[in-house]
């Protein structure tokens, strides 16, 4: 079936089963692989994404259930390129060590941006309560949490 | 974090912010799972549901006429196909000076299968749901088998055998050290400690499970393999040279991003195999990726003992002797490195960072229908620490003496490194001492009693748990490892490639997959070189672009990988003296070289780095008889020891007594990983090195069914990973002393948190219920477990 939908800001128009996941959608049918599927139970969060500006596991949803909304990706929180361009929170995790082979990264950072537009002032046991449903098994999460806290405070200071 | 500006210098002990983050952080990493290719079809395998039966028959004839599907493969078509067994990477010698046993492991079960996961059959397809659909309709007779599981049962008499030829499940009973001499201690001992332990069998699952692309080009015989692999140079040898018979040069093997290792992609296996055959059979590239339910039932696991160990001590609480017996779970087939980890990686390691001069320790080897075991994070090494760091604890709390103070009497000295165990190795440096003063102090241990009590108050129970200890690492001196039955060498190569610029290209055969080399070894030719940070690349993972390589694992892309990049580096500024003198018309012994410029000493004459580069491959005047041109050096290293990292963990937990429940308070850890070259990701590796210890020590349990054989614990909602809000933030510091034999003075940091922390965790949770007469608990420490101590422990008491 066709559905449409803004992906990144764009719209997009694809026809697919209806039994097709989000995450096969992105992935495989449009080639942004960033989302990372890392379990088969929804457990991992490697796949989260946003849908209307919440952050949902996207190995959860039908790829049907998205249209006439709104999803954003990893791929689509950069505003330029390089360092520069990056979302502060992406700059976060980069500037605090807050990843090691990457694979959990997206959706870390995805969780995290909802997170912390939940969180004006989030407190470190908040981050971690929040980052629950994320697994990390590189990081010890120290790091990760220290790129959540500051990336909320840039997000908030430019906001 | 500084922020250090990538045209600048950035040598040996800054912390740049990572190379390779920018590509992670966009969502533009490239993982085995996002690879397309023209004409990629989809693999699916067919696994066995049953831990132990006799394979009858496989029909696949409905499954091969289903839509979409290209192709079903079975074991006898690989049989048919002379494709060969899978093998394993290194050969042990029991006590009676036999070889291990060791049987066939084909790619495809044959005849039987031996766990649950164990491949049957592989269906290829248009797409991976129509192969997953014809998978199903594949119809395996099975003549079910009874399944043993554990180690104890698999060596009991009348156990079914894993193996018909090897009744009794032994694949090989092995031995280290003296054992008279550790009889004659233990007779005039004043007190004998003992544990009886189990080493919790564990699922190393790093986030990307593992998958498989592969292409053939028949008109040249060309194979590549992309794989989720820490050796892909290794794959091609063990897969090309012993398995499918492609020579070398027709194989290429890539892992481009692997997202974590941790031992689970340091070996070779089936899958591999099975998809880079089935593509040559099909004609078009064949992808396959795991689950992770597939992953659980698949992948390697690690750990796995039941241990027997004794300490004998003398009236001071002197260490005399250790005696040790360990029975090891192998699984139902031999991984790549698997019977080296509970032996050669684990007795050699059980003097600890003591002066205990008798040791003596017996292996049993064992066959069992589970998931093969093999190397995770640590490999033997934390089950080495785990058997001497409770023994001490239990030691030290049965003669009265301080836990801190035990250690400290029988520590090797400082003064006293190089130090030889009676187990094989030499220390080359060391000073355990100085880490656990440096821990003690970081953690307050002098506060601990006031805040026991504070808890006490709250009904809470306090522990304080200490770890000292030490690892053997970076993978390692060919020599040793060949004289302990390895097959293969573990030396590893660099090139330097410099370009005409004086931008270099560093090729080198360790594999990066979170540990940060783009970073750390840009870092080296940075300085050695003095070229700016930012116009240093690091190649690995590719066959056809490295010259060859052992890969990582064990701790070894720095003390190994990193010392072949110090002398490649080497290599090039010798060559680079040359030409300076050359152009500079002086005596190449007159010429030296400092942060990238080449001077002649006393003048002003100099050429910089960049000049004789382009001069290197513009050899206009060059004295062609004494001087090639080019700039490009190689190296392979082969040490000549281990490395020793070690240190001092200190953990503060909390137990309700309630609920069991654990918290872990405060973890401090001091280590000496030797020269650190970039302390932000050293101190990256430690956390993520104790989370994992952490997870085996208090949530992480891999759990097998003892009738069945069917895996309890096969997804993430049983096995438990230590998540964000179940591990704390830790207090990491270094206390180094270097490496004598490295050239840039590195241990290796990659997993001492892993090897520290089991240890330290389980003593802090029974110091904090020794009130009750507890002495030991096993691993994972879970609530459950813990209330059920505790009820028992104040029934014996009501008894009393």
């Amino acid at each position: 079936m066709k559905i449409s939908f803004k992906l990144n800001g764009k719209p997009v128009e694809v026809d697919i089963e209806p039994s097709l996941l989000l995450s096969e959608l992105l992935r495989d049918k449009l080639d942004l692989t960033g989302t990372h599927v890392g379990c088969d139970t929804s457990q991992c969060g490697a796949c989260v994404i946003h849908l209307d500006d919440e952050s949902v596991k996207s190995c959860t949803i039908l790829a049907v259930s998205v249209d006439g909304r709104s999803v954003t990706t990893v791929e689509g929180l950069a505003s330029g390129e390089g360092v520069d361009g990056l979302h502060p929170m992406q700059r976060a995790f980069h500037e605090n060590h807050g990843l090691q082979c990457g694979f959990c990264t997206p959706g870390m950072l995805m969780s995290a941006i909802d997170f912390a537009k939940r969180h004006p002032k989030p407190t470190e046991q908040e981050v971690r309560q929040w980052l629950e449903g994320n697994i990390c098994r590189c990081t010890g999460y120290q790091n990760i949490v220290r790129s959540v806290l500051a990336g909320a405070a840039a997000m908030h200071a430019a906001s | 974090m500084s922020q250090i500006v990538g045209s600048q210098i950035v040598g040996i002990g800054a912390s740049p912010l990572r190379k390779e983050d920018l590509r992670f952080v966009s969502g533009r990493g490239h993982y085995v799972a996002d690879i397309k290719r023209p004409g990629m079809t989809a693999g699916v395998f067919l696994r066995s549901p049953h831990a132990h039966a006799r394979l009858k028959s496989i029909d696949s004839a409905v499954a091969q006429a289903m839509p979409g599907v290209l192709a079903v493969f079975t074991g006898a078509d690989l049989k048919a196909a002379n494709v060969g067994g899978l093998p394993c990477g290194w050969g042990i010698t029991g006590k009676d000076g036999k070889p291990m046993k060791e049987p066939p492991h084909p790619p495809l079960a044959q005849e039987k299968v031996r766990h649950v996961g164990d491949a049957v059959a592989f269906v290829v397809a248009e797409t991976a749901e129509q192969a997953r659909s014809a998978a199903e309709a594949i119809v395996v007779d099975y003549d079910m088998l009874p399944a043993v599981s554990g180690v104890l049962e698999a060596l009991r008499p009348g156990a079914p055998a894993v193996f018909d030829e090897i009744p009794g499940n032994l694949c090989c009973d092995w031995e280290l050290g003296d054992a008279a001499a550790t009889e004659q201690a233990f007779a005039k001992a004043a007190h004998v400690a003992h544990v009886s332990l189990v080493n919790n069998r564990l699922i190393g699952n790093p986030m990307e499970p593992r998958a498989a692309v592969a292409e053939h080009e028949p008109t040249t015989g060309q194979y590549t393999l992309w794989t989720t692999s820490q050796f892909p140079h290794v794959v091609r040898l063990l897969m090309g040279n012993m398995v499918l018979g492609i020579p070398q040069h027709k194989l290429r093997v890539v892992a481009p991003d692997v997202g974590g290792g941790f031992g689970v992609k340091q070996f070779h296996y089936a899958e591999e195999a099975v998809v880079t055959w089935a593509a040559a059979k099909v004609g078009r590239p064949v992808k396959w990726v795991c689950e992770r339910s597939e992953g659980f039932i698949s992948d390697a696991h690690g750990r796995d003992h039941v241990t027997e160990a004794e300490l004998a001590l003398d009236e001071k609480g002197k260490f005399l002797a250790i005696r040790v017996k360990t029975l090891a779970n192998m699984g139902g087939y031999l991984s790549t490195f698997g019977p080296n980890i509970p032996t050669n990686l684990y007795a050699p390691l059980l003097s600890g960072v003591y002066t205990i001069p008798a040791i003596y320790c017996e292996v049993k080897v064992v066959f069992t229908n589970t998931v093969p075991v093999d190397a995770y994070r640590g490999a033997g090494r934390p089950e080495a620490t785990f058997v001497v760091e409770r023994l001490v604890d239990i030691a030290a709390m049965e003669m009265g003496i301080d836990k801190a103070d035990i250690r400290r009497r029988n520590m090797i000295p400082k003064e006293a490194y190089p130090y030889q165990t009676p187990v094989i190795v030499q220390y080359d440096s060391g000073d355990p001492a100085g880490c656990l003063a440096g821990a003690v102090e970081a953690a307050d241990v002098a506060g601990f009693a006031a805040r026991k009590q504070a808890s006490l108050a709250k009904g809470k129970l306090r522990g304080l748990g200490f770890s000292t200890y030490i690892e053997a690492c970076g993978l390692a001196p060919s020599r040793i490892a060949g004289r302990l039955g390895a097959r293969g060498g573990l030396y590893e190569s660099a090139t330097v490639r410099v370009h005409p610029t004086g931008h270099v290209t560093v090729l080198i055969g360790t594999h990066n997959h979170g540990q940060g080399h783009e970073t750390t070894f840009a870092q080296i030719v940075s300085e050695k070189l003095g070229v700016p940070f930012a116009n240093v690349d690091i190649v690995f993972g590719d066959t056809d672009k490295v010259q060859f390589g052992m890969g990582t694992y064990g701790s070894r892309s720095l003390a190994v990988g990193g010392s072949a990049l110090a002398r490649a580096s080497d290599k090039v500024i010798t060559k680079g003296k040359k030409i300076a003198a050359h152009l500079l018309e002086a005596d190449e012994q007159d010429v030296d070289f400092s942060a990238g410029v080449f001077s002649i000493a006393g003048t002003d004459r100099k050429k910089t780095f960049e000049e004789v580069a382009l001069a290197a491959y513009v050899p206009h005047d060059y004295p062609l008889e004494i001087l090639e041109p080019g700039l490009e050096e190689q190296a392979y290293y082969d040490p000549v020891n281990f490395t020793y990292p070690g240190g001092a963990h200190i953990a503060e937990v909390e137990i309700d007594p309630e609920t069991g429940v654990v918290t872990l308070l405060n973890y401090t850890a001091v280590d000496d990983v030797g020269t650190v070259i970039n302390p932000m990701i050293v101190e990256g590796q430690l956390h993520g090195g104790i989370a994992q210890g952490i997870g085996q020590a208090l949530f992480e349990n891999c759990v097998y069914d003892d009738d069945t054989g069917q895996l309890l614990s096969g997804s993430f909602m049983d096995y438990c990973m230590p998540r964000a809000d179940t591990v704390p933030s830790m207090k990491i510091s270094t206390h180094s002393t270097i490496c004598t034999h490295t050239p840039l003075g590195s241990k290796g940091c990659g997993e001492v948190g892993t090897i520290g922390s089991p240890a330290a965790v389980t003593n802090a949770v029974v110091d904090a219920l020794a009130h009750l007469g507890i002495t030991h608990i096993d691993m994972p420490a879970s609530p459950n477990r813990i209330w059920r101590l505790i009820q028992n422990a104040m029934l014996g008491r009501a008894a009393e």
